[in-house]
């Protein structure tokens, strides 16, 4: 994985002492509230509803296992010795005291860590494949390019105060997107050109919130070298011309859709012919110098494991063999496997993970994934070289730390957003919703019998909990002063991204989980067989036998 | 108003600032706002003194740069801390229009800006009222390493320095 220079160093140690100055300027008035406001969020912390929050980058997902063992330390002297790992593949510590803040940040500088631009209206840690390096279906390896735009969107001084936030997303999968690209400001996918060159498609305006857009295509090659200069440009018009007036209208994709893709790219392109054969463009140099970070760990020479981890999947122990089956991932180098570590019980909120299980995952990457692992967008987390013949007991203790839930994929893998238990801008709860589905459907032969299923939950229309590309979405509203659940069908975040349509009318709290298995039973009934998944059922019957089960004939 | 230039406090501004409804002085050196500038009847050719012009978010910067050969100083405002708009506008000026002159950011102006300004091109900074200006004379230095290329540095940083290879 990348590794600090002095120059890295230098940058993250500056900036936690430049924030331990603008402490101590609020703290003496010397700052006001609205101005420190900008200037925390900068620097990932929020002011949520009980206390400040602080979310910590991991770029792309990438941890070393010194990071993680860091990140439980950090847990337990500042914090509740707990972490929330988030849908952008960072961390969150939800109790850290303001004026402890710039210490954390210098522990985290320490292990090569940091939280700039974690929030705010500035680029955003960029986000990539979970599976990046170790994916058979990859075209190339994202990650050197990934690291290439941190260093270019860290401080960028012209990007620092946009209309809104701006997330960028890359994959080196062009035909599996695991990095949901499309619903990012920029996704950006490597692709092939017809000479068999390896560069970037670039798409522009994609994004959640109250207006769910799927990104469109601004370029549709560009070699690598080019990339920067392109980003710039896109950022630039979006500067200049992104609404500052109303925050609803602010993202790229309002921009985008009101000029029009036709006129937004031309204003593009025109920017772009200004500086793209300036000091933007990246040099081969540079490209490989980066890329000689992600060289691949000194993996054995071993034999092709598909059939091994086939009958693993068959293995008389039910349990295990559903492991092997949802939580390992077939890996790109003979013998070895990716395995997600599943961080949804039926008992803590999507996400969550305890300083003695980071403490305990850190081990388990030490022993046997060369001391690396990724952060997932679905709030999991993935052991990337793990020898196959090791699973059987890889599984032992993961299942001892309650870290070896085989329901990756399926109903019990929701992706929820913190809700009104933590956040100010939530109308509903959503993590005790969250939690009494994966109780409902506790059972693993049912899960394991419903097959690819994919919740996803936001506390409110902000969309944090990604609801319009669920599966089966449900988004928590205020209806008439109460609690009341929006349930929607058929989105997905991949390259087949739709957005998910609302059934009908909200469901109060106590009745939304029976609306839930209301729509999975009657899933059940109307797929064609076994293995037609409830995405594809959903787009074959459509929305009529789900709203006709949940509220009748009508 | 405390203005800073070239990182330094500097007292005796020459410069009036004009607002949109006042009458423009026959004399003396002025910084009008470029939307009046744009449609006033005034011959500002006729008036002594030197001519300087302040650009709003909302200007269109390719309306303004026409004008540059008979200006000696441009402000940009910052109505809003946060309204960003301002450090493309000091770029494109710099870079692309090769404007020369004294570029000062005024308005809602604070230490905290100043590194990504002067990186920007601004040479002159009219600090918000009330602020601290050791912070803001501190805070020029508050980055000792800039990665990108901008109007300060013409090379991005691993053209500047030699950047680190992988240990073992």
């Amino acid at each position: 994985m990348y590794q600090y220079d002095e120059h890295d160093r230098k940058i993250v140690s500056e900036r936690a002492e430049q924030f331990a100055r603008q402490v101590e300027r609020r703290i003496e008035g010397d700052i006001t509230e609205l101005h420190f406001k900008k200037l925390r969020l900068q620097n990932g912390l929020y002011m949520q509803l009980h206390n400040y929050m602080l979310r910590v980058a991991i770029p792309y997902g990438l941890l070393s296992s010194k990071q993680l063992r860091k990140l439980a330390e950090i847990s337990r002297k500042y914090d509740r010795s707990y972490g929330h790992f988030t849908t952008r593949q960072n961390i969150q510590y939800n109790w850290p005291k303001l004026e402890e803040v710039p210490k954390i940040l210098r522990e985290l500088a320490s292990v090569e860590m940091h939280a700039i631009q974690t929030s705010g209206d500035c680029i955003r840690n960029i986000t990539s494949d979970h599976l990046a390096g170790v994916a058979r279906d990859e075209l190339e390896d994202p990650r050197p390019i990934a690291e290439i735009m941190r260093h270019w969107s860290t401080f960028h001084p012209e990007f620092a105060y946009l209309p809104r936030k701006f997330k960028i997303a890359i994959t080196g999968t062009p035909d599996h997107d695991r990095a949901a690209v499309r619903l990012h400001d920029i996704g950006v996918r490597l692709l092939k050109n017809d000479a068999g060159e390896v560069g970037c498609q670039v798409l522009v305006g994609g994004g959640l919130g109250r207006t769910p857009v799927i990104a469109k295509v601004i370029r549709e090659w560009l070699p690598k070298e080019d990339l920067l200069s392109y980003l710039e440009a896109i950022l630039r018009v979006y500067n200049m011309y992104g609404d500052r007036k109303d925050k609803f209208k602010a993202r790229i994709k309002i921009l985008v859709n009101s000029l029009g893709i036709e006129e937004f790219t031309r204003q593009v392109e025109d920017e772009w012919g200004h500086i793209k054969e300036g000091a933007m463009k990246l040099t081969q140099a540079e490209i490989d110098r980066v890329t000689k970070f992600f060289q691949p760990p000194p993996y054995k020479q071993l034999s092709d494991s598909d059939a091994q981890l086939a009958s693993l999947r068959m293995s008389k122990d039910r349990v295990f063999g559903r492991w092997a089956q949802h939580n390992v991932e077939l890996h790109k180098v003979p013998g070895y496997s990716a395995v997600y570590i599943s961080l949804k019980t039926v008992e803590t909120p999507p996400g969550d993970c305890s300083d003695t299980q980071m403490d305990a995952i850190a081990a388990l990457a030490d022993d046997y994934s060369f001391g690396e692992l990724v952060v997932t967008h679905t709030q999991n987390l993935v052991l990337p070289h793990v020898e196959t013949s090791r699973l059987p007991e890889l599984y032992e203790r993961l299942a001892k730390l309650d870290l070896a839930t085989p329901n990756i994929n399926l109903i019990g893998d929701i992706i929820c957003c913190p809700g009104l238990d933590f956040c100010d801008l939530a109308n509903a709860r959503s993590i005790p919703q969250a939690l009494e589905i994966s109780k409902r459907f506790e059972d693993l032969d049912y899960q394991h019998d419903i097959g690819e299923l994919n919740i996803k939950m936001s506390g409110c229309i902000n969309a944090c909990g990604h609801h319009h590309v669920g599966h089966i979405g449900i988004l928590g509203i205020n209806k008439r002063g109460e609690e009341a659940y929006q349930l929607a069908l058929g989105g997905a975040p991949g390259n087949d991204m739709s957005i998910g349509k609302i059934v009908g009318p909200a469901f109060p709290p106590e009745k939304i989980v029976d609306a839930v298995e209301t729509i999975v039973k009657r899933y059940l009934e109307v797929r064609s067989s076994e293995d037609e998944r409830f995405l594809d059922c959903y787009r074959r019957v459509g929305m009529e036998p789900f709203k006709e089960a949940l509220y009748g004939a009508h | 108003m405390v203005l800073i230039k070239n990182k330094q406090v500097v007292t005796g501004d020459p410069w009036q600032y004009v607002a949109d409804d006042q009458p423009v002085p026959e004399s003396g050196d002025i910084v009008v706002g470029f939307s009046r500038y744009d449609r006033d009847s005034v011959d500002y050719t006729k008036r002594s003194g030197r001519l300087g012009l302040r650009l709003d978010p909302e200007d269109d910067l390719l309306q303004v740069v026409t004008h540059l050969d008979c200006v000696s100083l441009v402000t940009i405002n910052f109505p809003k801390f946060g309204d960003g708009r301002g450090y493309t506008k000091a770029r494109l000026l710099r870079e692309r229009f090769k404007y020369q002159g004294e570029l000062r950011a005024v308005g809602e102006v604070l230490s905290d800006q100043l590194f990504y300004m002067l990186r920007c091109g601004f040479d002159a900074f009219e600090l918000a009222q009330g602020k601290s200006v050791a912070a803001a004379l501190a805070a020029f230095e508050d980055f000792s390493v800039k990665y990108q290329a901008a109007t300060d540095e013409p090379r991005p940083l691993y053209l500047r320095v030699q950047r680190g290879e992988p240990r073992a």
